[in-house]
């Protein structure tokens, strides 16, 4: 366990200047993100062109492994359709979850974020923004960590 | 309190010694020596503690109240032994009003539910404070669900202090329950309950004190206090989980109905009517604790040991310290700044969320709550989401406030 792979640089610098932050507004789609234990709040907003997130924001108060995740997610899928996206999440949720998953070239600037899984009280610190999303894409409304839904199995707070 | 009195009992109580009581203090944790900050969640158990358990589970177990053999008849006593224990800790009048519950959350929702739902309706009003953990929020909100009764909050200042004159204010006529923290788990405040007590009983309203911050700290005396209900948890006292304590005036648990039905609670069952037992066992349904109330026995003797005086002082000064300590870290908040407080302080940093603190400190081997402590109201009112605690104990030391300073530095250039 190294702290250092926790927060590296790239995280460090996301937390501090994180992209597309706000919210669109009109939006086509938005939902809210909250995981109780620790009162991270997050709100994603989209704007999509047919089958593609033309554009994204997000919001909220976290810590720094959800900020630079949200800040990282939103670089990432910006200019993708959902099946790109949600094939994205599927390696990121590996990424994040996985003792061995191996490195994942086509993850970019988002495997910075490895290092998450050393500390599986922070996973869903990392994941929140992902459901989020998730949610905006396919009904909206609010997700929760601690819900009984996909999100509140991962680790542990 | 002077500089003298506070330096002679620091010298004599050698924390060292106390230390070695501990066995989990001997441990790592990611290879850095474990400074346990957290015992405002749950203290450590001293080798007392783990014996007495231990000795009775490998000796002495049976059920308790039933059964004329010798093991039921060791084990009963042993029970029976840990409530008067409790009784002559607490100074109550009579083991009829020391009930064993599963720890201070309990005791307040049997208040809630046999006391509340029983005398309470439209009309009513529980005051409470802005200050009190959720178990001391939620049981109420549940009752005035049920009832139909108001939930009256008097507010706190930016110290973390209860407004006395707001709550003076809010007692009126239509109070029928105080509901109040002795110690605010989530600053450290220190409320002044032989006032607020004092100030209900004038108008004829009883008191329930959450204790369960206080007990492990200050020495709690329920008939000078006066207070007609009075919660606290063991494993916040050295104790093992899963046992706590409902002190109630024995006037009030006569009258009130029971809260839940089972066996060991009961004189007489047929099909058409029951009878109940006598107190304390009215409120005790069903096989209860049986070795946890032994353990809880076993932590109030060695509280009692050290003395409850000895450890207040010494914790004192680790409070002083640490506050001085953190006062000096550019960027860091104390959250809760009252004239009297346990040895508890609560912060934020600037730039760094309570949460990424939690984990950069537990990588040094120092152990705090991050988060919102149960408290959520607390949190809202501060208009923060969550902070870092650190809560010291008897076993903690000069050496470890240091430790966590530290720490913190470390964690800001991390965070650069």
């Amino acid at each position: 366990m190294e702290l250092k792979d926790l927060y590296r640089d790239v995280i460090l610098d996301h937390n501090r200047q994180p992209r597309n932050f706000g919210r669109l507004d009109p939006a086509d789609a938005t939902a809210d993100g909250h995981n109780p234990l620790c009162g991270d709040r997050l709100t994603v907003s989209l704007r999509l062109a047919g089958d593609t997130i033309a554009d994204i924001r997000f919001e909220g108060k976290g810590c720094a492994i959800s900020t630079a995740s949200a800040s990282l997610m939103s670089e990432a899928v910006k200019g993708h359709d959902r099946a790109a996206v949600h094939d994205l999440f599927t390696r990121v949720h590996a990424l994040l979850t996985q003792p061995e998953a191996p490195a994942d070239e086509s993850l970019g600037k988002l495997a910075a974020l490895s290092g998450v899984r050393e500390f599986p009280s922070r996973v869903k610190c990392a994941s929140l923004c992902w459901h989020t999303l998730n949610a905006a894409l396919e009904h909206g409304g609010t997700i929760s960590t601690e819900a009984g839904n996909e999100a509140s199995s991962e680790g542990t707070r | 309190m002077s500089a003298t009195p506070l330096r002679v009992a620091t010298a004599a109580y050698d924390v060292e010694r106390v230390r070695r009581d501990f066995p989990i203090l001997a441990r790592t944790v990611h290879g850095k020596p474990l400074t346990y900050l957290d015992s405002a969640a749950s203290s450590q158990r001293p080798l007392a503690v783990i014996r007495a358990v231990d000795d009775y589970e490998s000796r002495s177990h049976a059920n308790v109240h039933r059964g004329v053999h010798a093991l039921s008849q060791e084990a009963t006593a042993a029970f029976e032994g840990a409530r008067e224990r409790v009784r002559r800790f607490i100074n109550a009048r009579s083991t009829r009003e020391i009930i064993f519950t599963r720890g201070t959350t309990e005791g307040i929702n049997l208040v809630a539910q046999s006391y509340g739902r029983a005398r309470l309706g439209p009309g009513d009003e529980i005051l409470i404070t802005a200050l009190e953990h959720h178990a001391n929020i939620v049981p109420w909100q549940m009752v005035r669900d049920a009832t139909g009764c108001s939930l009256v909050v008097a507010p706190i200042d930016t110290a973390g202090e209860l407004i006395m004159e707001e709550f003076h204010r809010l007692l009126t006529p239509r109070t029928r329950l105080v509901a109040v923290a002795h110690v605010s788990n989530a600053l450290g405040t220190v409320l002044p309950v032989a006032e607020i007590i004092t100030a209900a009983h004038a108008r004829g309203v009883p008191v329930l004190v959450d204790g369960a911050q206080a007990v492990p700290h200050t020495r709690v005396d329920v008939q000078a206090l006066g207070a007609d209900f009075y919660a606290f948890s063991a494993h916040k006292l050295y104790g093992p989980t899963g046992i706590g304590v409902l002190y109630g005036r024995e006037e009030l648990l006569t009258q009130m109905p029971p809260w839940q039905g089972g066996g060991d609670m009961i004189l007489t069952v047929t099909f058409e009517r029951t009878t109940y037992n006598e107190l304390p066992y009215k409120f005790e349904a069903g096989t209860p604790n049986i070795s946890g109330a032994v353990g809880l026995g076993a932590a109030i003797d060695y509280v009692e040991s050290l003395g409850i005086d000895a450890i207040a002082t010494h914790e004192h000064g680790l409070l002083e310290a640490a506050t001085a300590a953190l006062t000096q870290i550019p960027g860091l908040r104390l959250i809760g700044t009252a004239r009297h407080k346990a040895a508890v302080v609560s912060f934020v940093m600037e730039g760094i969320h309570p949460h990424d603190l939690g984990t950069i400190l537990d990588a040094e081997g120092v152990a705090v709550r991050t988060g919102h402590h149960c408290a959520q109201p607390v949190m809202d009112f501060f208009g923060i989401p969550a902070t870092a605690r650190a809560s010291f104990a008897c076993y903690n030391t000069l050496a470890e406030v240091q430790q966590l300073a530290a720490a913190l530095r470390h964690a800001q250039e991390v965070f650069g």
